[in-house]
């Protein structure tokens, strides 16, 4: 690493959470490797970054909801020197009433948020475990732990991502590789994702305070990190409500 | 992309009006386009809004389409040898810091808060308390994109032959919507200033102050006790600073504090005014002199407690700016402070500077030579109106004029006596935007 720029890919770049992370990372001089679906959107912010300080930024046009040899491709986007993390922020709400009535919905929301990811994440564990350096961070939901009727669907997704990644961190560390593995819950973030809902109040976190966690996670902590903090209580009390009385809530 | 929403939650920073509207916040730069369009298609027409710290209804569009511009805040491009950035009209000064000030560059002109977008301090071709040696905003800008209701996209430089440019610049966002900005940033070694208070007691003295301190500081303003009648009418404190040559380039912090919850009604009245005023002439004559102090401290007093502006309370308030030109500046502000002084309301923070001779690039700028006077009023409904009439009289008659980022009620009399070149500007308003500010005075 001596001397070398950190080089992070980043996996659904243009997310909200996403950009703002790395424009912490462009801060630090970071090299950025920028994959998503749409090239004008990552050229937008590929400038952006490289006027922020970052000493690298390249934009890679990639449908992440459909991997093809994720491992050679994720290879590539690490390039010769090696990824210091791999950053997967993409992922679809979806509609949880329409995945009820249509099975091609519900399979969309699974494949994109579990499926593929899952596939990502065993590329990059196995990489990063190669390497014997870097971090991968995945970025979680609040609503995989535990089911509820708004949005079981996309949360039992996230819910099995949740585990994938905690089975990596277990594997990384065991093996003592040297790399590690991060969930990051996040609860309600203020993002293009969640613009139909009502927002404000003091559960809402913006997307920085959500970068500034999962630069941290990058370095250290884990494997769970909820984002904000304070998730991991409002979580635990919900996974303690009994169902009967649980079942008497349209949470 | 649609996506507009019906919301009442965007509403002035003086909170006097509270309007429902339809807002969409584009996050890409093809969003925007699509926005822009669509807004324009709407009966109520559209306007482009910023951080919405204009305290009238300049950034208000009743019943029609508002396009938020803060998603769209990315950088383009930034030359830390020349120090000229290029940005989406969305970002905010907070952010152009930030980016500018690790490589000692600094915007040559910032208003008192950070908390403006680029946009924003373009539409209202805003000032600082270094107006004399550098001018407006406008003055800094290179080039500037305007996205307009018709789907075409001009890029305008200030030597724009259509006039165009000059009408965007303060123009209030009803040219079109400013889509980005190429900005040249001022040289500064670090991020302090030196900094000298100097208490007086008197509008001559002020004068005196100001007309010494304009050659030899590039930032004065004055804080006047706004509530001091008899022999303390027009004492204050007068504020000259310059950059440090201090190389640490310490940047800012968010927000310490914020304001929970308005404010009681009854928490500023003339009474506690008087005690604020009083204390606060006291405590700044006592520690009076020179020191180093941070940008921050001396720019963005205001930013360091969050909604500030729900200390006036649920009614909200009012803010008062004029200018008066030099020949009559004297004695309108003399009667301006007798008339408030009177009245027992004005605010804790009111301000008096005096504005250079450098010419605005807008046709609707607001500055021009004179000395300008900004103060808030907490809003009492009829008698806090009665009393601006009679201020509008006084500076109507010293031909002065008021500032439409402050104004939340001037009619179309005050408002065309004051901007003589609105005849120039309005054959370049966009007519898919307006503004509930322009709908009140350009008849």
């Amino acid at each position: 690493m001596s001397g070398q720029p950190r080089r992070i890919v980043i996996l659904g770049a243009t997310s909200a959470m996403a950009e703002a992370t790395a424009r912490l990372y462009a801060a630090e001089g970071a090299a950025l490797v920028l994959v998503g679906r749409r090239l004008d959107r990552l050229e937008e912010i590929r400038a952006d970054l490289l006027a922020r300080g970052a000493s690298a930024a390249e934009a890679v046009a990639a449908d992440l909801a459909r991997p093809d040899a994720a491992a050679d491709q994720l290879a590539a986007w690490a390039g010769p020197q090696g990824a210091d993390a791999v950053l997967l922020f993409y992922g679809v709400l979806g509609d949880q009433a329409q995945a009820e009535r249509d099975p091609a919905i519900a399979r969309e929301i699974l494949s994109v948020n579990f499926t593929s990811a899952a596939e990502w994440c065993l590329a990059a564990a196995n990489l990063l475990e190669a390497q014997r350096r870097g971090a991968l961070v995945v970025i979680g939901s609040v609503a995989g732990d535990r089911g509820r009727q708004s949005n079981y669907v996309y949360g039992a997704a996230k819910a099995g991502l949740g585990v994938l990644v905690q089975g990596i961190a277990h594997r990384l560390a065991l093996r003592n590789t040297g790399a590690r593995a991060v969930l990051v819950k996040p609860g309600f973030v203020d993002t293009p994702m969640t613009d139909g809902l009502p927002k404000g109040g003091p559960l809402w976190a913006k997307p920085e305070a959500i970068a500034r966690i999962v630069r941290a996670s990058a370095q250290g902590g884990g494997p769970v990190v909820y984002a904000p903090w304070f998730w991991r209580f409002i979580m635990l009390i919900i996974r303690l409500v009994p169902a009967p009385l649980f079942h008497k809530r349209p949470l | 992309m649609t996506g507009f929403q019906a919301t009442s939650e965007l509403s002035s920073w003086g909170r006097v009006v509270r309007a429902r509207q339809d807002v969409v916040r584009p996050h890409w730069r093809d969003q925007l386009a699509a926005a822009v369009e669509e807004a324009g298609a709407r009966p109520e027409g559209g306007l482009a809004v910023g951080l919405a710290r204009s305290y009238g209804d300049s950034g208000l569009n009743s019943g029609g389409a508002v396009i938020a511009m803060s998603g769209l805040d990315r950088v383009h491009s930034f030359d830390p040898a020349t120090g000229v950035v290029r940005a989406d009209a969305g970002m905010s000064l907070d952010a152009l810091i930030g980016l500018a000030l690790p490589h000692g560059w600094f915007p040559a002109v910032v208003p008192g808060t950070r908390f403006v977008t680029l946009g924003g301090a373009i539409a209202n071709d805003v000032h600082g308390k270094n107006h004399h040696d550098a001018g407006t905003f406008g003055r800094h800008v290179r080039r500037l994109a305007l996205r307009r209701t018709d789907g075409s996209v001009r890029e305008l430089t200030p030597d724009d032959p259509s006039g165009l440019f000059a009408a965007t610049v303060g123009g209030l966002g009803l040219t079109g919507v400013i889509a980005w900005a190429e900005l040249q940033l001022s040289r500064w070694a670090g991020a302090f200033l030196d900094s000298e208070d100097i208490a007086f007691r008197g509008l001559d003295a002020f004068f005196a102050l100001s007309a010494e301190s304009v050659r030899t500081h590039a930032y004065t303003a004055a804080w006047v006790d706004c509530t001091g009648r008899g022999r303390n009418l027009g004492r204050g404190i007068f504020s000259r600073a310059n950059p440090s040559p201090d190389p640490r380039r310490t940047l800012h912090r968010p927000p310490r504090v914020s304001i929970p919850v308005d404010a009681p009604a009854a928490l500023l009245n003339p009474l506690t005014l008087r005690a604020f005023n009083a204390g606060y002439f006291a405590l700044k004559a006592a520690r009076a002199g020179r020191r180093q102090a941070h940008y921050d401290s001396v720019f963005f007093p205001l930013d360091a407690i969050g909604a500030w502006n729900r200390l006036y309370g649920r009614a909200g308030f009012y803010q008062y700016q004029c200018v008066v030109p030099p020949a009559s500046a004297r004695d309108a502000v003399a009667e301006l402070l007798a008339q408030i002084a009177a009245s027992g309301e004005g605010s804790v923070l009111a301000v008096l500077k005096t504005f250079g001779a450098l010419p605005s690039p807008g046709l609707l700028s607001f500055p021009m030579e004179g000395t300008t006077l900004a103060l808030d009023f907490r809003n009492r409904g009829e008698p806090t109106l009665k009393l601006f009439d009679r201020f509008d009289a006084i500076v109507r008659e010293a031909g002065g004029r008021l500032y439409p980022a402050k104004d939340g009620r001037i009619g179309a009399g005050m408002f065309q006596a004051g901007y003589p070149q609105l005849a120039a500007f309005a054959p370049h308003v966009d007519p898919g935007l307006t503004s509930n500010f322009w709908k009140r005075v350009k008849s």
